[in-house]
């Protein structure tokens, strides 16, 4: 635990849920900071890319000159966790994109659909299978969420759902140091992905 | 109520997803937008949703008359013109306006002051719907009924259509006053208090336990410019809403990405500096004092 304390954990604050993650990185006892600028990429250990519009997030970063200080950091191997937005930005491709395309930072071998769940009336719990996690399940909240379409052979899958139009579609993958979920494990009490990520920092 | 609706084993459109999508919207901006070309316009902004209706509450204030839910058939064109979720206003106390939205596919739905109140007893039972819903106030008594109602999120009433940002901020210090206020409250002092500000108990016991509102806080009515969205994140809201304030403004493309900016980085006034230059001519405002009572949407729910 020594060593994780001591390792800093950034967590990307353009827009969106990114005090959930500070907090549930405190309660974890690691240093966690509010990335708004390139310059603070070089102090950190790891970097969480949270839940929210990808679109803002992806304009937002332009804007500053955040794109490829931040696409460096992904393809240079350095440890990075996506979560819904996230997943999305962190992405080699992705469909349903908003007219005329949209800024992502590519790095996971996968194609993502965009609200491949539908719109905010079909968002939903569900109680996860993580066989990484072994017999209880994780509490997953999707929200108008994406899903992994395809995955290249380096990535790892480590969590899948049925929706409901009977599709088994996959929401949580790991290749070398990125990860990334479809669903909102920041907004449960529940820090077993916080941990899994942690362990991948150090 | 709805908590009960499966999907084989999803529990579908909890209370957890809705206040969920709302915290997903914070550290954001969202605008008010009457056509498809202005929803792709504030999309390109950076906007994190948009507010489709009819007229903005500017115009709203102008034409007079009974202000209504938009054409449906308008708020379709909007949702397939952008991928970022899709909010509309209904009357306060019209369910049926909202259950209009809901069926054709709007993200949240806005219980709003802004048009005429349809029922002026009762707000909608928003535990019934789907959808989540967001609704005004402007103490933290109203903002707690609200929830109890089954709103999943809040913003500040302001007064809408004016360009003014003085009710906003008042009613953001007000809620904000209250709740540093009843984090000094014993447990005994609670339930006095929550009888004084007329809202549920236990929504009052969980405001102080948390230090904030149980669901995301925006501020709406009479933001205007960068250094007005980046006020009020000073004062603690988690977003803004923008209704009349960028289209109603010389340069709309300009003010809306300049807001945007300025939410993200609302604690550095050199870049909200740098975002302010050169946007135009802001929409025209209004003063207050030249508002009867009657004009002011803000006195309307309760």
């Amino acid at each position: 635990m020594t060593e994780k304390s001591e390792s800093t954990i950034g967590v990307l604050a353009l827009q969106g849920a990114f005090l959930e993650h500070v907090k549930m990185l405190r309660r974890l006892g690691v240093q966690a900071v509010e990335v708004r600028k390139a310059e603070q990429l070089a102090a950190l250990d790891g970097l969480i890319i949270p839940g929210g519009e990808s679109t803002s997030m992806g304009l937002i970063a332009e804007r500053w000159g955040l794109v490829e200080p931040l696409r460096q950091w992904v393809h240079s191997g350095r440890p990075t966790w996506g979560t819904c937005a996230g997943m999305i930005l962190l992405a080699e491709r992705a469909t349903g994109q908003k007219r005329g395309g949209q800024t992502l930072l590519g790095g996971l071998d996968v194609t993502v659909n965009r609200n491949y769940f539908g719109r905010q009336v079909d968002s939903f719990e569900t109680d996860l299978p993580v066989s990484l996690f072994g017999d209880v399940p994780f509490p997953a909240i999707f929200i108008r969420a994406p899903a992994i379409a395809e995955a290249g052979p380096t990535v790892e899958v480590l969590a899948q759902v049925t929706a409901s139009n009977g599709e088994t579609v996959i929401v949580a993958v790991r290749q070398g140091a990125l990860l990334a979920t479809a669903f909102h494990p920041e907004l449960t009490q529940d820090t077993r992905w916080h941990e899994l990520f942690l362990e991948m920092v150090t | 109520m709805n908590e009960n609706n499966t999907n084989g084993n999803h529990r579908v459109s909890t209370f957890a997803t809705k206040v969920g999508h709302a915290q997903m919207l914070k550290g954001g901006v969202i605008m008010d937008v009457v056509t498809p070309e202005q929803a792709r316009i504030a999309e390109e902004a950076g906007a994190c949703a948009v507010m489709a209706l009819e007229r903005v509450p500017a115009d709203i204030r102008k034409d007079g008359g009974v202000a209504r839910m938009s054409d449906p058939g308008m708020i379709r064109e909007i949702i397939a013109s952008v991928t970022i979720p899709v909010m509309a206003k209904a009357r306060i106390g019209h369910f049926v306006e909202a259950q209009i939205l809901e069926a054709i596919g709007v993200d949240y739905v806005d219980e709003s002051e802004v048009l005429t109140p349809a029922d002026e007893d009762h707000h909608i039972n928003k535990h019934k719907f789907n959808v989540p819903f967001v609704c005004g106030c402007r103490n933290l008594g109203e903002a707690l009924r609200r929830i109890a109602e089954g709103a999943a999120m809040i913003r500040t009433k302001g007064e809408a259509g004016t360009g003014n940002v003085v009710e906003a901020v008042r009613h953001a210090r007000t809620v904000m006053g209250a709740i540093r206020q009843l984090q000094t409250l014993d447990e005994d002092e609670l339930f006095a208090y929550a009888k004084e500000i007329r809202a549920p108990y236990d929504l009052v016991k969980q405001t102080a336990e948390l230090g904030r509102m149980p669901v995301v806080n925006f501020a709406a009515g009479g933001v205007a410019t960068p250094a007005d969205a980046a006020l009020m994140m000073q004062l603690g809201v988690d977003g803004v809403f923008v209704g009349s304030g960028i289209f109603k403004s010389g340069d709309p493309v300009r003010r809306g990405k300049a807001i945007v900016q300025a939410v993200t980085h609302y604690n550095d006034p050199k870049i909200i500096a740098e975002v302010s230059e050169n946007l135009g001519e802001p929409m025209v405002g209004i003063n207050l004092d030249t508002l009867s009572e009657q004009e002011k949407m803000a006195h309307r729910g309760w």
